[in-house]
This record gives structure tokens, sequence and C-alpha cells, in this order.
């Protein structure tokens, strides 16, 4: 199947793939893809290119219909895919979002070296473990009422903070300050609240996780040193979460909904799961002002977690973890849907300002220097972007750029990507002990179930460098550092 | 001779997700074997009791829809109940509508073997259709 696409996309230059309009009819607008060659054949072998195209039929979509190199099969959008609508007669659909919504990643860091962490790292982990519970199911340290996660959703991280989990500056670190305007809880049913309301605190399990990392690679000390993650051996951790079940079900009820709107509105899809109603239509304005909210869920999810990483870091090094400059670095959202200012023409700086509505399924935001909504301290270097790799390698910090705002709508890659199905990658690693294998390698691993660890190891996922690496030179999002796992609880 | 029938369910392989294609002698029985695939790649089923029951009782617009309700709304029990399901029985169905009973238990960690949580039931590659004399359903879970 990878030849046959070579042949249907066309090249732009070594990072940069187009899809013609012309490759299916409905299409409203080209396809563009960032990739090298090489990788072009692992994309290539699953259905990932052909939902770009099928996101292009999408009304009200501009420029184009994007993927990221880390792009792979999902359901109705790819995964890693970006796209644009215009607020006057383009749609929204809540499959652009996906089910976890603002399933994202937040960095903390210590002023730790690995040689610290090292004596108590089985301790460490086993104290987050138990405290942050991960996998099907679980309920998490907070009881919150109906009435509380009303809050949860309006005030999101602020919440938590407001409830002593965490500190005040905390929110500086989140995108949108971890409460973005124009959430409604009453457009979040009951049942999502009743679905998500244990869970708050909690992991969930599939590619979700919690790793304890060292920094191993500096590739710009300057903004490295801005993040206060300036030294090699330097001890993190990184936190891949979302909206767990409040999420979950708000997707499924406006997808029900989308289902008839699409009737309703006489919007033909080439999947079910595009259904979509137009951005500004009753159907359109509630699912927005529900995603919203089950996003500051998500906010306030990764805060609660936040703090009982502090805690357990504090009850097991045995210090106060302001005494180990614990600074959320960022939090960002790569699951969202989000209404935004940019403008059309190739140079950012000039040409005609639109209001899009935009959608990055497994894609982050990465707004460049100066943009009025990153955090004063992140102003001189832009958006700092956290991609999470696989737990046998490593992940990276990268940031935003004036390229990604005038090209990509200010999105880059959101992960490594998987190349493996499950199934493929339990019996390629038949009768491996990933657990062991990772043991002997320096990295401790709990995990709910180890025998599915097969699924997560680094087989089944593209080496997270070469998505970063395209990305760097394509000029979307520059490199800063990279990290390493050694202590990594899974679902 | 009688041929060997097809498995209730197979698991297929979705590069990021996992589907199941799903097979009965009558739709009930796919709504039945679609259930317990579904928990059977969250749980091993056959240690979870059967003590508890839940009623469901939905519309949909059509098979596939009843399909995504149906085991979506034993994914709610999941999150708001912690319950896992073992056993299922459809009372009735119609193009519209369906009354069944799922009973299980509510999750023990010691003493169940969990696999993955399924997220979500997706409407990707969603079918439900005849085949010869018997009925095949294909779904796709976000993982």
């Amino acid at each position: 199947m990878a030849t046959t696409w070579k042949k249907t996309l066309q090249k732009i230059d070594d990072w940069r793939w187009l899809l013609p309009k012309e490759y299916k009819p409905g299409m409203l607008v080209p396809g563009l893809i960032f990739s090298s060659e090489e990788m072009l054949d692992v994309i290539g072998q699953d259905q990932a290119i052909e939902q770009v195209a099928n996101v292009a039929f999408l009304p009200g979509i501009v420029k184009y219909s994007m993927a990221m190199p880390d792009i792979h099969w999902g359901y109705g959008f790819p995964i890693g895919g970006v796209a644009a609508m215009r607020v006057e007669d383009g749609v929204i659909s809540p499959g652009g979002v996906g089910f976890d919504i603002n399933c994202g990643t937040r960095v903390i860091r210590t002023n730790l070296s690995e040689e610290d962490v090292r004596p108590h790292l089985k301790e460490l982990v086993n104290q987050v473990f138990r405290d942050i519970p991960a996998g099907v199911g679980g309920s998490g340290l907070v009881k919150a009422s109906i009435k509380e996660i009303d809050e949860v959703l309006v005030k999101g991280a602020r919440w938590a903070v407001e409830h002593g989990y965490g500190w005040p500056e905390d929110l500086e670190a989140i995108e949108g300050g971890g409460a973005l305007p124009g959430a409604n809880p009453d457009k979040v049913s009951h049942r999502a609240k009743q679905r998500g309301g244990p869970q708050l605190g909690t992991l969930g399990s599939g590619n979700h996780f919690l790793e304890v990392q060292v920094i191993d690679q500096i590739f710009d000390a300057e903004a490295a040193e801005t993040m206060g993650m300036g030294s090699v051996g330097q001890v993190i951790v990184f936190v891949h979460c979302g909206s767990r079940g409040l999420g979950h079900q708000t997707c499924q009820d406006y997808l029900d909904v989308m289902e008839e709107s699409s009737r309703k509105y006489d919007i033909r899809l080439p999947d079910r799961q595009l259904a979509c109603a137009p951005i500004s239509s009753r159907e359109g304005q509630d699912y927005l002002s529900a995603m919203t909210a089950a996003a500051n869920f998500a906010f306030c999810n990764r805060q609660l977690i936040a703090h009982w990483v502090r805690q357990a870091f504090g009850r097991i090094i045995g210090r106060d973890p302001k005494d180990m400059d614990m600074h959320i670095v960022y939090d960002v959202a790569h699951n969202i849907a989000k209404i935004e200012r940019h403008r059309v023409n190739a140079d950012a700086r000039s040409g005609r300002e639109v209001t899009v509505c935009v959608h990055r399924k497994g894609a982050t935001r990465a707004f460049p220097p100066g943009h009025p909504d990153i955090p004063a301290k992140y102003k001189a270097l832009g958006q700092p972007v956290l991609v999470p790799g696989d737990m046998g390698r490593y992940s990276y910090i990268a940031v935003g750029s004036e390229q990604a705002m005038a090209e990509t709508w200010g999105s880059t890659c959101h992960g490594a990507g998987r190349v493996q199905s499950r199934g493929a990658a339990k019996r390629m690693l038949k009768g491996v002990d990933v657990a062991q294998r990772l043991a002997d390698r320096g990295i401790y691993v709990r995990a709910q179930n180890r025998g599915l660890l097969a699924e997560e190891a680094s087989e089944a996922y593209k080496d997270v460098a070469t998505v970063i690496d395209v990305l760097h030179e394509a000029g979307i999002s520059r490199r800063v550092c990279r990290m390493r796992p050694i202590g990594v609880v899974k679902g | 001779m009688t041929e060997p029938s097809p498995p209730p369910f197979e698991v297929i392989d979705h590069t990021a997700d996992v589907g199941l294609v799903v097979r009965g002698a009558s739709l009930e029985d796919v709504f039945v074997n679609a259930a317990t695939g579904m928990f059977s790649l969250m749980v091993e089923v056959s240690g979870v009791r059967d003590t508890e029951e839940r009623r469901v009782e939905l519309e949909g617009h059509d098979w596939e829809d009843l399909l995504v309700r149906w085991l979506s709304e034993l994914l709610y029990y999941l999150d708001a109940e912690e319950m896992l399901f073992r056993r299922f029985e459809v009372k009735s169905l119609s193009p519209h509508r369906l009354a069944a009973s799922a009973w299980g238990e509510r999750i023990d960690r010691d003493r169940h073997e969990l696999h993955f949580g399924v997220k979500a039931v997706t409407r990707h590659m969603l079918e439900v259709r005849r085949e010869d004399s018997a009925w095949r359903a294909q779904v796709l879970f976000d993982i």
C-alpha cells in the first residue's frame, strides 16, 4: 500500500507531502502530511491517509486537512490530524477531538538528580501507584459531589488549587490557565458526571502513563534553562492522561446529537464517526460548551495528579516539594477543538485574520514566541510542547514557532504514533517479560497487568525522535531536550 | 456432520485501538456476544461472578445505533459503579428498541484479572448485517 500512496502523494519538500483534492471526489481542500520519505512507508500501511482525505470533506475546512508525522489510523479523524473550520459556515465534529477530551500532558520538574532519586525509586513509584489509581475503573482520592463536579467543569485546575491541591502559580503554567472560558456544565449530561465523577485524580489505561524521567540530552540550553530543566541528569515527572469517563460520555452523547444534526443540515460524510454540526448551530454551540467543560475536568484531573506526585516525592524523599522546586513546567491538551484567531496567508505577519475552530486530534498546540495566550515566562521562547515517546526510550520537550502559526494553525505532533496493533505487539513479544527487560535497563515499572506491557512496548511505537526531527527540520517546533524514563506507572 | 460453528467473537487488529467481529445465529446472540467480547477485552471474565443485575432499556435508529448504545450503556456502569459483567440476556429487540439484562459484580482488584480499559464504542467501521443464515457485527473500540 505504501508504494501506492507514494504515487498519489506529491512531494512538496523533504518534510511535506500533498494529498491532492482530486484523490477523492468530495474533498473540499487537499491534504498536507508532514513526514520524511522513510516514514511514509509506515504511515501508508493502514487507513490513516484515507482518513486525512475523509476529514477534507468537512464543510468550512480551510487550507488543508493536515497530518503530523505521528499520524496513525484513528476512528473518523486520523490520530495526529489537524483541521480548522471557518466559524461562519464551518462545522465542529466530536470525532475531531476524540473520546478522551483534553487528553494531554503535564511536566513537573524537580531539582533532584538521578543519583538523589535512584535509591528511593521503587518506593517512590509504588507510592505514586498507590495514590494515583491506574487501569480499568478506579476511583481517585478526591470524592466530589455532582455539585462539586459542576464547579470543576467551570474552574478546571483552579478548583483543585482552591481546595488545597497545588500551588496558585501552577495555573500560570497550564494552557488557558487550566480553565478554558465558555464551559457550560448544564450541557454535560448527568450520566457523564456520574461516570467521570469518581475518576477524578486517576490515570486510566491504554497509552496513559506517569513516568519519572531523567533529562539525558539538551538541544537548546537557553530554552531548557528558562523551563527550569537546564541540567542533564535532572529528574522530572511526565504525566499523560485526560478527562476519563466524563469526557468519553460527553463525546458519546454528542455523537448521538451530531448523527441527527448531520441529517438535519444535510451534511454528507464518508464515515459516520465524522458526524458534525455547523459551529453556529445550537447543536454545535452545545457541544463546544460541553467539550470545553470536559477539557476543564481534564486540567483538574492532571492538577490533582501533580499534587499527589508532589506528596509522594515529599514523603519518600523526605523533603518539602517547594524545596525540590517541583513546579509545573507546562500542561497542554492534544485532543481538543478551540476557537482561535489565525491569519490565512503563508506569512503569518500579513494577510487576512480569520476566526476558525481548530480541531487537534492527537496534535499539540505550538504557539510562537510573543503570542498573547502563552505564559509570560515563555513569551520570548514560545509555548512549550510536551511530547511523550514510549516507555522504553524517551520523551521530548519542544517549543512552538512562527512557522507553525503560519502553516499548521499553531500545531505540532503529540507523540510517537503506534506502528503495531496491540495484537501484533503481543504476538511479536510472546514469551518476553517486558517489565524484566525494562528492569535490566534500570527502568522500574508498576502496572495493573504486567502481561499487557508488551502492548505498550517500544516495538509498538515509532521512534519519537524521528517524529520530532521532521517537525524540527520543517520549522514547526524546535527541539529543547530529551528525557529517558527510570520509573513508569501504567494502567 | 455439522460444521463447527464460528467463534462468537474475534479480535480485529487496528493500529491504535481494538475491534471485534461478532457472530451469532440470531441478532440477540450478536448483542450478547458483543457484550461478552467487550468485557473479555477488559477482564478475565471467567473470574467475574454474576451476582448483581443491571437492566438496560434503550432506543436507537437502527441495529448499528442500538449496538453502540447497548455497549456504551455497559461502559457507563463500569465507570460509574465499577461493574464488570459476564452474563447477558436480551429480553426484547426490535429495530428501534432493546431491553436487556446484564449480570456481574463490582471490581475487586485482588480477585479480578484486569486487562486494558475500553474508553468508548466508536462508529468507525461499524456494521451489523445478515451473513447467510446467521448475523455478523463489527465494532471498533477506543482504547
